[in-house]
């Protein structure tokens, strides 16, 4: 069987000379909940912005067996979606009701459709009752789980969430966590919270200086790079 | 924050909140038209449309003193121009121009307070409105409430680090100290802007929105354009005849 997502020698340099990935190799099999780890700017996001098509560099991305080039981009975008850190910034329409049919309404449902569509996705998260509210008065909880619906509205294959913790109080991340489990697509977290990390992923992929210098468990990338806070005693 | 209120008082079911927004639409701008237009027996003409409006909220069963007060916001902007008026000899024309810009404002506070956005966009979309500018309308509304919270923080932020020194040395760093958060807070808006635009594109946005809101005609809405559009020209006739 073919993977979800294959990468190949991906290379990527931002305008300013910044080279943010240098070779990177990667892949994803169905059911799988990948862990992106390392440092702030080793690369993950600019990773994860490949995956649908909204950057693109050198070597190869294919998603579902599509390369993610201009021709393929909209059906790339349909099976994979994308959940930014910063709720804000995704939730752009008036209503919560019109924010998660967005999707559905470009990948051309009629506009009927696409309302069940988005209610059914705000079913799902536990969100339906926030329908025709503004994105404004929700708490950050809320505003995550209707940017997560906003995703499943389109019935993609594939979840990439850019610190989807971030924001979160622990009953919030604790809610998250039980959503995410729940849903049966193959998950990439890009995160740094480890207790996160190892509740969720089978598997953990290290970026450093925009390469993967390795794969493991989550554990094994927590001993190997101490990439693991826990407070010292100071009592 | 005003468009927060509206946007609670938008959300409202009497009959005026029930109707197409393109019919409100047209209403309000014959009625506009009416207003500008006019130039004779403004003071009867303008307490008759004042009266209409007055009616038109209490149906929309919305608070009138709030309502009434709100409206209120374009006065200091008129009353600028006003008082040019007045000091040029011609008090009347400053009073015509604020009793106008108050009937206008009050208006259109109506057609915003019973029409939630959405419908209202999707009404002027479908009246032949520029959709750049829908868009623009759209997302300032949006993120409105997201860039006053993120001028309050600063202001905070400032606050907290003795941000108080009064007298006109206090003045001048604190205009120096407000310029630069004026900027950090555009610096902000641009990336912000940004990661706007690539959520949207994330979700294969094509260049345009595509409406989920269908608007329908119904009898209801007809009787309320025909009444819309004849009341204030039949006002403005009948008191220019009686004159």
């Amino acid at each position: 069987m073919s993977p979800l997502v294959l990468v190949r020698g991906l290379r990527y340099q931002y305008d300013d000379g910044t080279l943010a990935l240098n070779g990177v190799n990667f892949r994803l099999e169905a059911g799988e909940t990948v862990a992106l780890l390392g440092a702030n700017g080793s690369g993950k996001t600019t990773f994860a912005l490949h995956l649908n098509g909204l950057l693109s560099g050198q070597g190869t991305v294919e998603v579902c067996g599509l390369p993610v080039n201009p021709k393929n981009v909209v059906e790339v975008r349909r099976k994979i979606g994308l959940v930014f850190q910063d709720s804000e910034s995704q939730l752009f329409m008036p209503t919560v009701l019109e924010d998660v049919a967005f999707g559905p309404l470009n990948h051309g449902l009629s506009p009927k459709e696409a309302a069940q569509r988005a209610m059914a996705a705000l079913e799902q998260v536990g969100m339906a009752a926030a329908a025709g509210k503004a994105p404004y008065h929700l708490s950050a909880g809320e505003k995550k789980r209707v940017a997560i619906a906003g995703i499943l509205a389109v019935e993609p294959d594939i979840l990439v969430l850019d610190e989807p913790t971030t924001f979160l109080d622990p009953p919030g991340q604790r809610a998250l966590a039980q959503l995410l489990s729940a849903l049966p697509q193959a998950k990439i977290l890009i995160t740094h919270d480890m207790q996160f990390a190892r509740a969720m992923c089978s598997r953990a992929a290290f970026f450093r200086n925009g390469v993967i210098v390795e794969e493991g468990s989550v554990e094994q990338m927590a001993q190997r790079y101490e990439w693991d806070f826990i407070a010292p005693r100071t009592t | 924050m005003h468009h927060v209120t509206l946007d609670q008082w938008s959300r409202g079911a009497s009959v005026l909140h029930r109707r197409d927004p393109r019919v409100k639409i047209a209403a309000v701008l014959m009625f506009l038209v009416v207003l500008a237009t006019a130039h004779r027996e403004l003071a009867w003409l303008g307490a008759a449309l004042f009266t209409v409006l007055c009616v038109a909220a209490r149906q929309a069963r919305l608070p009138l003193r709030g309502a009434l007060a709100r409206a209120g916001v374009v006065l200091p902007f008129t009353a600028v121009f006003a008082g040019v008026s007045w000091l040029a000899g011609d008090p009347a024309r400053g009073a015509v121009l604020v009793m106008k810009s108050y009937l206008s404002a009050l208006a259109v506070l109506l057609l915003v307070s019973t029409t939630p956005l959405p419908a209202l966009l999707r009404g002027f979309e479908m009246t032949g409105a520029p959709r750049f500018l829908l868009m623009v309308a759209q997302f300032l509304y949006r993120y409105l409430f997201v860039i006053s919270e993120e001028a309050q923080h600063m202001r905070k932020a400032a606050l907290a680090r003795g941000a108080t020194v009064g007298g006109l040395a206090g003045n001048a760093a604190r205009f120096r100290a407000a310029a630069g958060a004026l900027a950090v807070l555009f610096a902000r808006s641009y990336g912000r802007a940004e990661e706007i635009h690539r959520a949207m594109l994330a979700r294969s946005f094509p260049g345009y929105f595509r409406p989920l809101i269908e608007l329908h005609l119904h009898g209801g809405d007809v009787i309320f354009l025909v009444l819309g559009v004849v009341t204030p020209v039949a006002l403005r006739v009948l008191i220019e005849r009686a004159a």
